[in-house]
């Protein structure tokens, strides 16, 4: 130990002065990480602070009709909130739709069924998933989804589920190929990674002593996950979930390329439409500093802040209860 | 009347065909995952693979059919991620120093943890719009130090999370160690726990690194993105993931070409610092 210990270890002649002087140091090291953790703090402060600030004026001129008024109108220069909150919750409900069976299934599969030598590269090649950047996702999605939902998906729900009574109007107008089910099939696949990683996590932390006496009882595997390991880790699971609604309520990018940019409501999936985060990224460009078209811009930006910090801080919670 | 064993027959016959049909749906969705990402890096590479070459690497962007490059994107986003990993660095060590060593379960260390594993998963459109309004509204001129700062707050709360696990692996008996031989608690900090954890913390800065290579939204109101050659941190800055966003709608198609060799690059970069971080990561758990 002594032969490998750098110079100035403690176990080596030091004076008593250089020890003194040494010890000094504690509290100003214990400050410097405290004074780091608050500064955590402060940037969560600072970014709500600001952007309430910068929204201020949108808030101000059209008062909480903002929230509930559908137009966005440059030329007027009247601006609501209410098509891209539709829009956003709508491709994210859609995302997790798909995303949360198929996280299941992923989790499920990784935990309970596949042998070490095939759960140990799926595991990995799933989290490389997660780790693509959403810009990358954005380009698959209008070179390679777009065009095979424009000639097959689309015209196929149309023909089947477009001729079905109440759900028609889901189904109806004109297969562009992007649109709201586009946009949330993306986010689908791109959340599905986060949400099967916080699954397979929990369900790895369970003891192993209840699933063995459920199995010692005659259980199949999927009574074991459906009566034993669901159960007990539910809230987790919920938690998971909901970390996965936060990815998909801010994501941007992706969201961008594919949903078709149309500020505008509609009941069919296939009409294109707005998210909050597409918006602003759209549009900023086109607005200049400290006009209301930019504050309304930031006071989206304050709307999107509080939906998903709501969704995130409950998720953490749930997630916190069991680990 | 069906005997008992006849009735347990189909009981037994229900379940088996409940944990196959579940078995094979859960195989299923396994293989839709996979499927999607083999058709990202198919079409990645089918497309991308054509505009690599050293010409591509080593010339300026320029004007649709100028037979451009990526350079200066290259350039700008290795300067944008390589400070703002040296800026956020530091202080998310540090924070997660607190969070491991000294906050323990006090309400301050319990908030700092929610509040930063709450920003991990933020919206990073948000981060770009904070830094909008802090550095570059103030300043009328977008910045390549803005695009630095934006990016530096999403590595803060990444590196904190890595720390603080990475260092609770650190048994406590080294800590005692170290504090019974006379040594101050932060030279037991310093020189015994992060040095005992230095792989997986290196492992989370590479994790950092590998996000925010990728990011866009942050860098869209804040480095803007710059078609000439600069590498002044007071201007805009080109960035690959923002020259991407800008070439592919674009109807140019050597322009659509540069963005898909863009994104093919970017990808492959991120990819591969994750699966190096994931072979140190295995190596810190197993020693």
């Amino acid at each position: 130990m002594s032969a490998s210990a750098p110079s100035g270890y403690p176990g080596g002649v030091r004076s008593a002065a250089a020890e003194r002087a040494s010890s000094r140091l504690d509290p100003l090291f214990a400050g410097l990480a405290r004074f780091s953790g608050l500064a955590v703090l402060l940037l969560l402060g600072g970014i709500i602070l600001v952007m309430a600030t910068g929204g201020w004026l949108a808030f101000h001129t059209f008062g909480p009709g903002f929230l509930v008024s559908s137009a966005w109108n440059p030329v007027r220069n009247v601006y609501g909130a209410l098509a891209p909150v539709f829009g956003t919750i709508v491709t994210s409900f859609i995302g997790l739709l798909f995303a949360v069976p198929l996280a299941f299934g992923v989790a499920f599969t990784l935990t309970e069924m596949a042998p070490r030598w095939l759960a140990g590269p799926v595991g990995t090649a799933v989290e490389l998933l997660a780790a693509v950047p959403s810009i990358i996702f954005g380009m698959w999605g209008f070179f390679v989804i777009v065009p095979i939902m424009a000639r097959h998906v689309q015209p196929a729900l149309i023909h089947s589920l477009g001729k079905v009574p109440f759900l028609h109007p889901f189904f109806s107008g004109a297969p562009f190929g992007t649109g709201l089910l586009t946009g949330g099939l993306i986010l689908a696949v791109m959340v599905t990674p986060f949400i099967a990683a916080v699954m397979r996590d929990v369900f790895l932390s369970m003891p192993p002593v209840l699933k063995e006496s459920a199995y010692g009882l005659g259980s199949t595997r999927w009574e074991v996950m459906r009566k034993v390991v669901l159960p007990w880790s539910r809230s987790a699971v919920i938690g998971g979930i909901m970390l996965g609604l936060g990815r998909a309520l801010g994501e941007t990018m992706a969201i961008t390329f594919v949903i078709g940019n149309t500020n505008r409501i509609s009941a069919s999936l296939f009409s294109p439409g707005n998210t909050i985060a597409s918006l602003i990224a759209l549009e900023f460009p086109e607005s200049s500093a400290g006009s209301l078209k930019l504050s309304a811009l930031l006071a989206l930006g304050f709307v999107l802040m509080v939906i998903s910090f709501i969704t995130l801080a409950c998720s953490r919670m749930l997630l916190r209860r069991t680990g | 009347m069906p005997t008992a064993t006849s009735v347990n027959a189909g009981l037994a016959r229900r379940r088996a065909a409940a944990n196959l049909a579940a078995t094979a749906l859960a195989y299923a969705a396994t293989a839709v995952v996979l499927v999607a990402l083999a058709s990202i890096l198919v079409t990645l590479i089918g497309y991308g693979i054509g505009g690599l070459s050293l010409h591509t690497l080593i010339t300026d962007t320029a004007p649709a059919g100028g037979h451009g490059g990526l350079l200066n994107p290259i350039v700008g986003s290795v300067i944008q991620v390589g400070l703002a990993t040296l800026l956020g660095t530091p202080i998310g060590l540090l924070a997660g120093i607190y969070l491991a060593e000294f906050g323990g379960r006090s309400p301050l260390a319990s908030t700092v943890r929610f509040v930063s594993d709450m920003l991990l998963s933020a919206p990073s459109i948000l981060v770009g719009l904070f830094v909008y309004l802090l550095l570059v509204a103030p300043f009328h001129h977008f910045s390549g130090f803005a695009g630095v700062v934006a990016l530096a707050i999403l590595v803060v709360p990444i590196v904190v999370r890595t720390t603080e696990d990475m260092l609770r692996l650190v048994p406590v008996a080294m800590r005692e160690a170290a504090a019974a031989l006379g040594a101050p608690r932060w030279r037991v900090v310093v020189q015994i726990c992060l040095r005992a954890a230095q792989k997986g913390l290196l492992t989370g800065i590479l994790l950092a690194v590998a996000r925010i290579a990728g990011e866009t939204a942050p860098l869209l109101f804040t480095s803007l993105g710059n078609l000439n050659w600069s590498l002044s941190l007071n201007r805009e800055m080109a960035s690959l993931p923002v020259t991407i966003y800008q070439y592919a709608g674009s109807p140019a198609d050597d322009w659509v070409q540069l963005a898909w060799t863009a994104a093919l690059l970017i990808t492959a970069g991120v990819l591969f610092i994750n699966i190096v971080a994931r072979i140190g990561l295995r190596g810190q758990n197993r020693s």
